[in-house]
Formats: C-alpha cells, structure tokens, sequence
C-alpha cells in the first residue's frame, strides 16, 4: 500500500466527463487532480456579437441539466446592465420556474446519483431492483419538477420561455393550480426521502470550509441577492471579482475558482443552506430540526440530506408561490439596449453561478464571462481528495476508489457546465 | 393500430451526436401513421415517463462501437439489455441503456423495443452529420418504416 495509484478514468453518476487521479507515493498522497476532459466549451466567445435578446437561450444549451440556472443569471445580469428590476408576480414565477429545477435535479442527484454510494450499490439500477417503490416515487417526484418546468419554461430540457424584462408568455392561475395536489403529494415524499437518506452512514470528515453563497433579507436565495460567506465577505454581486478569481490549472479544460488571499471555497446546498437556514420554509426546517441536522452543516457527504431538505423547501416555496400568484398586469416589462455592463447571479441546483456581460448601445453583446458552480468547487474538491486519502491511506484501493468516487459526487459536478475556454484567440 | 412511440435521441450540437434527432424529424416528415414522434434530448430519466403507455417502442440514438462509421445497427431489446460499450463515455449520469433496464427492473418497459445505433465518427462541438454517417441514414430510416409496417400488421 506504500506506492500506489487511485485512478478512475471516467467518472460515473456526474454530468460530464471528467476522471480523478490520485497518486500516493511511499505512504503520502502526492499528486492529485481531478481531470475534466469534456471538449472545451466556446460559449463566452460565441456570444460575442449576438444581440442581448438572445442570451438567454444560448446560455441554457449550456446545460441540459440546470438550463434555469443559466437563463436567471443571464436575464439579470442583462438586465442589471439595461437598468431595469423584475419585480412582483414576473420574479415569483422565475423562483417558480428554478423550484422546478432544484427539484428535478436534487431528486435526481439524491435517488440515483449519490444514494447508490452509501448502500454499496454500482448504480441506480440495483437499487431499482432492491427498493424499487422508493425508486418508483422518487421518478414521479422528479417528473413533478420537470413538469413545472414545461409548464412555465414552454419545455423542460432547454426553456425557451424566458426573456431578458420577464417571459414571452405567463401561464394562466389556473394553469399553475393544477400542480397543487402533486406538489403536496411531492412535498411529504421529499420529507420522506430526506429521513431514509439521513439514515445513511456518512464517513466522519469534517473541515472547515469556506462556505460562500447568494442572500437575501427575505427568502432562500435562488436569484439575485448578496455575496456572503462564512468568513465574513458580504459584497454586491457586481463586486464578485474583486474577491474571486479563476486560474487556469495544466490537468483540466475547466478554470479553478479561489478566494483572492485566501484560497478554496465552497458552493452549493451546504452554503446555502449553513449560510440561511432561517429563511428556509417552515417544514424544510422543521424536519431539519427533527433530524438534527443544524448549521453549520461541515461534512461533504452529509450533502445528500441538505439536498434533501432543500427538496423540501422547493416543493413549499413551490405550492407558497402557486397559491399567491395573480396573473402579471405583461409577460416582460420593457427594456431597450443602452450601452453598458451588468452582473447577475443565481443559485443553481449545485451551486452559485455568476455572469457578467458588457453590451454595445445598439444591445450588441461585447463581452460575457460565465463562472459556473463546477469550476468554483473544483479546487475545494481535490482539496477534500487529498484530505480524505491521507486520512483513508489503510483502505484497499478498490475501497479507496469508490469513496473518492464518493467524495467528487458530493459536489453533484456538473463538468459539461464546468468546462470552458481559457485563452481565447481573439480577432 | 397499436401504440408506437418513436424517440430520437441525442444532441444537436455535437456532430453525429444528432442522428436520432434528425432521423425523427425525417420519420415525422414521412408521416408513417399513428405514430408519436418524440425528440429527446437530456437525462434518461424522463424517457420512462415518455415511453409510458406505449406498446411499440422504437429508439434511434448514435452509439460507439468496434464497427466502422455509419454501420447501422439493430437490437431487439424487449427481452435482453443493450450491449453496455454502445455508450462508453455517456455524457449523462444516467442515459438511455439505464433508463431502458430501470424500466425493464420497475416493469415499466414497452412489450415491444427496438434499439436502432448507428455508429458515429464524430461527437465534437458543432452541427453537421459525418458523410459516412449521412450516407447510410436510408438504410436505417428503411428499417424503421419496415418494423413501423409490421406493427400496423399485428
């Protein structure tokens, strides 16, 4: 066990294609890399030139995955730079239109992604076999969000409903109503599904991490809001890269995101949540209570039960939305192109994802740059990598695999989300 | 006539990636009876929802496999699994084999499926089909119309 190598070519159960490799060299672990080799993307070089109208659905072929999360940001991030707000019923329908993601997307992750990990399972497909009513109903959960989904983005894989100042279209009340008694039956099956995965083992790996993620005075952040963290940073989200910065790293197509002077730092439900645990909706942190699963929340793997519980809150916030709702007076409000720059962003399903665009007077986009959840999490992830082989070096490298396996899945990384050109050849 | 779903599988943007997508749209265009034309692209999960119901169920995806570019092949799929190397690097957590065996596990499969690969060359960034894929598109969209054909005999 003195020289060895951990490395597993291809990942399983993670959006992407990406490997780890992890080298341990006379007892210590050396090298260790998380290797993204999905095809660089070229999206901030080919939105240059398109006009801002169209942001929003070329920024959701990003992602099959969290197209919602790319479309919120893009649209504020337009928006900020054209100087308008989306206020009112229009931004409720928005967080409307992200529960459905966050619900597709957790369910997904939860049931047949991470679950598999922690029963031993190589896949989704045994645990069908063994616990196939869960499976079953976790489906149908997970069909819910989708559902959502198309009934507000116009469809579920890329929307194509959403524009820069609101939609093309809204759904009538009635439209939305109709959801209301799935969403209930959704809400008490994500309750249950939190409780089975709290009874999970979880590996004892605590660290103290730098947790960073989007608030808000008055609600779980989804979109819009304020930069905070765990140390202390609390900054508008134009000043994002004053703090952090991206670097490129020889062993993957994907930029590593670091806090500047500082270094790591961590997105996703585990910061959302240990950074706003008060603004979740009241059964979200009931069961929370009742699990005893409180913030700050320090280990990785216990991520599954805070996706869990932030499956909960989803649903709530889902129904709370529904049940306000009152049709927009416009499906957008007005926006006309003027020179200038804007930021946004938002909380995808896996974390924060940040844009900035600069566009020409005649609404010409000049300039864009897109840091995705991925990229930011990837050196807290090698980060974790290296922790836990060093402290797992006993473990027989077919064990020793899988729960570094484990431990990238902890993240839900989104590597085709992550991937992106760092030198651009430029006209 | 029984209830026959056909899905198109796969990214427009990725070359040959868009086989099945196109392939659906061309069998869409032909207009070969009471048949749901569905494009699919995404996560495997939400194909057993698509498929629910239905009695035929016909699928067209580019696969990889040790045969050269453009080879079309054709699996009966009721009864046995995909071969798993069709999909070697699948760029989803979970794609359209898993979703076909977790259907088959949860009794949710189709009585009726038919896998139709057809061997790609090149699955970058980009649209555009390869020539040697393009080139044998006739062939499988003539297998599709004869098992299409067969199930309107039944």
């Amino acid at each position: 066990m003195k020289n060895r190598v951990v490395k597993v070519d291809t990942l399983a159960r993670v959006e992407g294609e990406g490997g780890i490799f992890v080298r341990i060299n006379e007892g210590k672990v050396g090298e260790v890399k998380v290797r993204i080799y999905e095809p660089p993307r070229f999206f901030e070089a080919f939105l240059r030139g398109r006009d801002f109208t169209e942001v929003p659905d070329i920024t959701a072929r990003i992602c099959g995955i969290c197209p919602v999360a790319y479309q919120m940001s893009s649209v504020t991030a337009m928006e900020d730079a054209l100087g308008v707000t989306v206020e009112g019923p229009l931004r409720d329908l928005r967080r409307l239109l992200y529960c459905g993601e966050w619900i597709e997307s957790h369910v997904l992750h939860i049931a047949m992604l991470h679950a598999p990990d922690f029963l031993g399972y190589d896949d989704a497909l045994i645990m069908a076999r063994d616990h196939p009513d869960l499976v079953k109903k976790a489906l149908k959960m997970k069909k819910i969000g989708n559902d959502l989904m198309i009934a507000i983005g116009g469809r579920e894989i890329h929307p194509v409903n959403v524009r820069v100042g609101g939609f093309y279209r809204v759904p009538r009340k009635a439209d939305l109503t109709k959801f209301l008694d799935e969403l209930r039956w959704g809400l008490d099956g994500a309750v249950e599904l939190t409780k089975v995965a709290s009874t999970l083992e979880f590996p004892p790996f605590e660290y103290e991490y730098e947790f960073v993620s989007l608030t808000r005075p008055e609600e779980y952040p989804m979109i819009g809001g304020r930069f905070t963290s765990t140390r202390g940073i609390n900054i508008a989200i134009k000043e994002y890269e004053f703090y952090f910065e991206e670097r490129h790293v020889p062993h993957s197509n994907a930029l590593h995101s670091v806090e500047k002077g500082f270094g790591p730092y961590y997105v996703g439900p585990l910061a959302r949540f240990n950074l706003n645990f008060d603004r979740l909706t009241p059964r979200a942190q009931e069961v929370a209570r009742e699990l005893g699963v409180l913030p700050p929340v320090k280990n990785p793997f216990r991520s599954i039960i805070v996706r869990g519980i932030e499956t909960i809150f989803a649903y709530e916030e889902a129904i709370k939305i529904i049940e306000g709702y009152t049709l927009p007076d416009a499906p957008s409000i007005a926006v006309e192109p003027t020179a200038g720059i804007g930021f946004g962003a938002s909380e995808a399903p896996r974390g924060t994802l940040y844009h900035r665009y600069r566009i020409a007077d005649d609404g010409q986009i000049l300039d864009a740059k897109i840091v995705p959840p991925t990229s930011q999490n990837l050196a807290t992830i090698e980060a974790d990598l290296r922790r836990f082989a060093a402290a797992h070096l006993d473990l027989d490298r077919e064990t020793l695999t899988w729960k570094l396996e484990q431990a990238v899945r902890n993240y839900d990384p989104c590597i085709s989300c992550a991937t992106h050109m760092v030198t651009l050849i430029r006209e | 006539m029984n209830n026959t779903i056909l899905i198109g599988v796969g990214n427009e943007f990725r070359s040959d990636d868009a086989v099945g997508i196109l392939v659906a749209r061309e069998i869409r265009r032909r207009h070969l009876g009471e048949i749901r034309i569905l494009e699919f692209e995404g996560n495997g999960t939400s194909l057993l929802d698509a498929w629910d119901g239905a009695d035929n169920l016909l699928i067209v995806d580019a696969v990889n496999a040790a045969a050269p570019p453009g080879s079309v092949l054709r699996f009966d799929v009721s009864q046995s699994r995909l071969p798993v190397h069709l999909f070697p690097q699948s760029s989803h957590g979970f794609g359209v084999a898993e979703a076909i065996e977790m259907a088959r596990l949860l009794h949710r499969l189709p009585p009726t499926v038919f896998f139709y690969g057809i061997v790609g060359e090149s699955f970058e960034n980009g649209q555009g089909l390869s020539d040697r894929v393009l080139k044998n598109i006739p062939d499988l969209l003539q297998m599709i119309e004869e098992d299409v054909h067969s199930f309107a005999l039944h």
